[in-house]
């Protein structure tokens, strides 16, 4: 017993174990302070939807071995061109969301290409490198927000006429299309089956993906680039198929982000947005070169769970609200303890 | 000798690729200064200010590089310590040049501890340093909020009412230095035609200049190089890799929260929850300018990199707003080309890393395509 105890311990890793034994003391406690549960539950879900896509643009480049992708503001961004394009255009609905995947991906497609062609270049410095594309990019999009042509009045400056806001409603465009769609309602919790239906779908895609004979290839070269190399793959061209895969899928993940979450933030919106979804992931259990589709869900889950739960119940028990501080901590704390795990540093 | 026979013009090529980024700079600065009708006086004036207030922080950063681990992004460590012990002084109402020695004091044995930690995780992510020293930069920015944000005014006692927040715990967004503002700055005061110079803290900064230049020179400052030749190399002749790569971190800290301290008593306030998270950032980026790479630095990058990057920080404002009407686009850009330098900084170190690692297995795989 105490042997299969450990033997558990050990494949769960301890800091995720701590971590879900608190998120299940939250939710016992939360009832006894007043908290109700199906609101919270109600949140912690939406937010896992909101989230889980962007954590799942993560897998590709650990796969391959690039590391954990704090550029993924690079995009982000490429999701918010196709996102104040689609309502530039003034189409609805699910057409305006749909519109948005089809207007970003080839922005995505290319700022993948561009950035995975530059990683390839800086093999081993991959992480610092990416987080500082992710912010020179964001910090560029600053200047383009202001200047390019858009012209439709809800999202441009009223006086100026010109120059796109720094937060823009998605309200009469894509507000909700996924999250309403087919959602289900069980006393006051409302689940958001189109929005899990999405990542499903995108995660089986990517499930199926890994188990073609490309996506072998891709596992090939994340864990061991020169037996890889020694057996015929192109090792650059994996490596940038990767890249581009995760910025599509940051592309994809904002969007989805955005029409649950009611509204479009540019300019410094997306500069931090990366880390969050590293930090996901790495609770879920991946580590800086192995990652999967579950350690997506259970990190998502778990890291979305503890943000919506601790200020609730927190601000209920000691009326104050830590969570921000719970957040930097848990979050920075998990991405160190990836980094500075031995097994993964003598690579 | 090879060397004498380039000509002029591949030596002219040779200097303008070892010296892109302050070159471009300069280019930039030339086209800049004219856009923004600023008169020179002013700038001089401005860079004086600049260079008094940036200059130490941005020598802290020297000594983890000479040991050959990268840019310390972890200086704002440092700068978070300094800033617990102004928020002390504050509170105690120790003023002047004391009240600054009082909170270099207390900051230093925190500086320390964070350093020695930081020395300490670095080690267990070698080859990694940049990115662990960043990320260790916003955890223990989640420790210092919770210190002084829940702890400070509950746990640690304030009796300064004006220093905490009206809930009754926790320090105030922006905390007064009014008792060492300009302090250092004026102590020796002189002026020039209009200019003023702040003779006392450019002192301070030239003793550190000295210090670093004597240090390098000791034994532990051999060992240090020796450690960022080569780790095992280093290792073989004796050296404890581990404990010099740990001091070198802890030196950078405890010197950047001197230097957090002479900045902050230049502009005069605290920003209690931002001061610190832009300061490793910019001292980096204005390190990089001057011309210094990932893997070495030395004083002439640090002066000439603060003058460049702060004259391109002072215009871009007004130039942005002359040129097409909006100051906004100015403080974007200037934002853009500080992340733009330390990335292309970046990928430069590791391209050329690369290509010195590489050579070897290139010369392999050219063998073996030979033998297809």
């Amino acid at each position: 017993m105490m042997n299969k105890i450990i033997d558990f311990v050990h494949k769960a890793g301890l800091p995720r174990i701590i971590i879900g034994l608190f998120l299940f003391a939250l939710f016992v406690i939360a009832p006894f302070v007043g908290v109700k549960l199906d609101i919270s539950l109600t949140n912690v879900m939406n937010r896992f939807g909101m989230n889980c896509v962007m954590v799942l643009a993560m897998v590709p480049m650990i796969h391959s071995g690039c590391g954990l992708n704090f550029g993924l503001p690079l995009g982000i961004i490429s999701g918010l061109l196709g996102a104040t394009l689609s309502i530039e255009m003034g189409f609805s609905g699910m057409v305006s969301f749909l519109m948005a995947i089809v207007f970003s991906t080839p922005f995505a497609l290319l700022a993948g290409y561009g950035y995975g062609k530059l990683l390839n270049k800086v093999k081993g410095g991959e992480m610092m490198i990416a987080t500082y594309v992710g912010f020179s990019s964001v910090a560029f999009m600053c200047m383009m927000w202001l200047l390019l042509p858009y012209r439709n009045p809800t999202m441009v400056w009223g006086y100026a006429g010109r120059g796109l806001r720094t937060t823009i409603s998605t309200e009469g465009y894509y507000l909700h299309v996924l999250n309403d769609l087919l959602s289900l309602k069980f006393g006051g919790i409302v689940i958001p089956t189109g929005m899990f239906l999405f990542f499903a779908l995108l995660a089986f895609l990517m499930w199926a993906f890994l188990h073609t004979k490309t996506g072998t290839a891709m596992t090939a070269v994340g864990s061991n680039p020169i037996f890889a190399k020694a057996s015929g793959i192109n090792v650059d061209a994996i490596r940038t198929l990767s890249v581009i895969m995760s910025t599509w899928l940051g592309a994809v993940g904002i969007l989805v982000y955005e029409q649950s979450f009611g509204f479009i933030q540019l300019y410094m919106g997306p500069f931090y947005m990366a880390l969050p979804a590293v930090s996901a992931i790495l609770i879920g259990g991946a580590s800086v070169n192995k990652a999967s589709i579950t350690n997506v869900i259970v990190g998502t889950f778990l890291f979305q769970g503890i943000l919506t739960m601790t200020p609730s119940v927190m601000n209920s028990v000691v009326h104050t609200d830590i969570s921000e501080v719970v957040r930097i901590i848990v979050s920075n704390g998990m991405i160190l303890y990836a980094l500075t795990r031995k097994s993964e540093v003598a690579r | 000798m090879k060397n004498l026979n380039i000509s002029r013009a591949e030596r002219l090529k040779r200097f303008v690729e070892n010296n892109t980024v302050p070159i471009l700079f300069v280019i930039i600065c030339a086209i800049g200064i004219p856009l923004s009708g600023y008169s020179m006086n002013y700038l001089i004036n401005e860079i004086f200010v600049r260079l008094s207030r940036n200059a130490f922080l941005i020598l802290s950063l020297l000594i983890p590089i000479m040991a050959g681990m990268g840019l310390n992004f972890g200086m704002t460590l440092g700068a978070m310590a300094a800033e617990i012990g102004l928020i002390i002084i504050c509170n105690l109402g120790v003023v002047g040049i004391p009240g600054m020695i009082l909170a270099a004091i207390i900051s230093t044995p925190i500086s320390i501890f964070l350093g020695w930690m930081c020395g300490n995780l670095l080690n267990m992510a070698k080859g990694r340093e940049m990115v662990t020293s960043y990320i260790i930069g916003f955890f223990v920015n989640g420790v210092y909020q919770l210190v002084v944000l829940y702890m400070m005014g509950s746990i640690i006692p304030i009796a300064n009412s004006a220093l905490v927040l009206s809930r009754g715990y926790g320090i105030r967004n922006t905390v007064n230095l009014t008792g060492i503002r300009k302090q250092l700055d004026g102590l020796i005061p002189l002026r020039i035609a209009g200019i003023n110079i702040p003779i006392a803290t450019l002192l301070v900064i030239a003793l550190l200049c000295v210090f670093i230049l004597w240090f390098r020179k000791t034994k532990l400052g051999q060992d240090m190089r020796a450690v960022g030749q080569d780790m095992e190399v280093a290792r073989a002749s004796g050296i404890k890799v581990e404990r010099t790569r740990i001091i070198s971190i802890i030196m950078s800290t405890v010197f950047a929260g001197y230097g957090m301290i002479i900045y902050l008593q230049n502009i005069g306030t605290l920003n209690t929850y931002n001061s610190h998270t832009q300061v490793g950032m910019f001292s980096i980026a204005a390190l990089l300018v001057g011309g210094a790479s990932v893997a070495k630095a030395n004083i002439r990058n640090v002066f000439l990199g603060v003058v460049l990057f702060h004259l391109m920080f002072v215009i871009s404002p007004m130039a942005g707003k002359n040129l097409i009407g909006e100051a906004q686009l100015g403080e974007y850009f200037r934002v853009f080309v500080s992340y733009g330098v330390i990335t292309v900084s970046l990928v430069l170190y590791e391209v050329r890393k690369k290509r010195e690692l590489s050579y070897e297995g290139d010369e392999l795989a050219a063998e073996q395509k030979e033998d297809k």
